[in-house]
């Protein structure tokens, strides 16, 4: 299973080998860590050459306040023509959370992406409409963050 | 009711009495509830009306879409801070008499959910009547609710004003925000000045029941 996988891994690779700065390999899965520059760029290049034409999920990860780089934003790629899954990684530190988005590759990472600013507060540039999609508009901070506490900061009151 | 509330309060008991038995026998056998089914609560009042445990015995003939045609609002579900303007808009929406029923674990205290996303216990946005437990409650509880807000809705009485609200609510606000209630200026007033005993009234909503004037 993952030898049809290193092809992929093979194949970014030779097209630039900045591309593939990590491979991480567990349980018949494999992960290629990609740097944040060079993410649409990659994805593009898995759709239009090796047809992984559906992402499943973009999420993002938040390693602790201590861990540096801090925030990791996964990208789980699917092929539906080939039944292929693949994983891409960015790492982002948290003064500079910025990373382009991939919405000009696959329309849904639109809210994906929305949520992943949401919760851990990573930017997206290029995005059409970065704005919150599941916390209250005027919600104050990102809530998925380690340090964010899980009751929040003040209880409910009206208004 | 406005008219026939101040005629009454002139009007010898025994004729209120007995206005009160049919007014309050009328609300009582036909609450049409509004649907606010926000959660897994409402799958369980789905089953209420449905066949084996038909609400529609006990009056609860239609689950009314819009909240203008509504009497009692079973907020079935959890609550997210998002949604809680909504639900105050919608219980704003509701015409007097209007009582709330909250149904399950989260709508009464926040259940399961204690985190930065759900209120916690829907009486902190709306005025709750009967309260229901459980995870979800079983049909069963739903109807007995409906009976004991029947039974409630009994004790009540014409004479009392329903139509009046406490002054705070006179103010006015932009529609869809819900009132502020804590940490206010006004509310540090008034912590202060029922310390010095020099509050007017009493800083609190009184619940429906607590407000008749009759005995």
């Amino acid at each position: 299973m993952s030898e049809v996988l290193h092809t992929y891994v093979e194949a970014l690779r030779s097209k630039n080998a900045g591309w593939v700065l990590e491979i991480i390999e567990a349980h018949g899965e494999v992960s290629v860590v990609v740097p944040r520059e060079a993410i649409a760029d990659a994805c593009g290049f898995l759709r239009e050459e090796h047809g992984f034409d559906m992402l499943v999920d973009l999420c993002g990860a938040d390693r602790g306040p201590e861990e540096e780089p801090r925030f990791v934003v996964n990208y789980h790629l699917f092929s539906t023509k080939h039944h292929n899954r693949i994983r891409l990684k960015v790492r982002l530190s948290e003064d500079d959370p910025h990373v382009e988005s991939v919405t000009r590759v696959w329309k849904t990472a639109n809210w994906h992406e929305r949520e992943t600013f949401d919760l851990f507060g990573v930017i997206f540039d290029g995005h059409p409409d970065l704005r919150r999609i599941l916390l209250p508009s005027d919600f104050d901070g990102h809530a998925l963050r380690k340090d964010y506490p899980l009751r929040g900061y003040e209880p409910y009151s009206l208004n | 009711m406005g008219l026939e509330n101040t005629l009454f309060e002139s009007l010898p008991d025994v004729v209120t009495v007995r206005l009160d038995a049919l007014v309050n026998w009328a609300r009582k056998s036909s609450l049409w509830p509004a649907t606010f089914g926000l959660a897994c609560c409402a799958i369980e009042m789905m089953n209420t009306v449905s066949a084996r445990n038909d609400l529609s015995r006990f009056g609860a003939e239609t689950f009314r879409a819009s909240p203008r045609q509504a009497d009692v609002m079973i907020v079935s579900g959890r609550v997210a801070r998002k949604m809680a303007p909504v639900l105050r808009r919608i219980y704003d929406q509701m015409p007097e008499p209007k009582w709330v029923i909250s149904m399950g674990a989260c709508a009464t205290s926040g259940g399961v959910f204690d985190n930065y996303a759900i209120v916690q216990g829907v009486d902190k946005i709306v005025p709750v009547d009967i309260y229901i437990p459980g995870c979800p409650p079983r049909p069963e509880m739903l109807v007995h609710a409906i009976m004991m807000l029947q039974d409630k809705i009994m004790k009540e009485s014409v004479k009392d004003r329903r139509d009046t609200f406490e002054p705070e609510s006179r103010i006015s606000r932009v529609p869809g925000t819900l009132p502020v209630t804590e940490g206010t200026a006004l509310e540090r007033e008034m912590e202060a000045r029922v310390e010095n005993e020099d509050a007017p009234q009493p800083y609190t909503v009184p619940a429906r029941h607590e407000r008749r004037r009759s005995s």
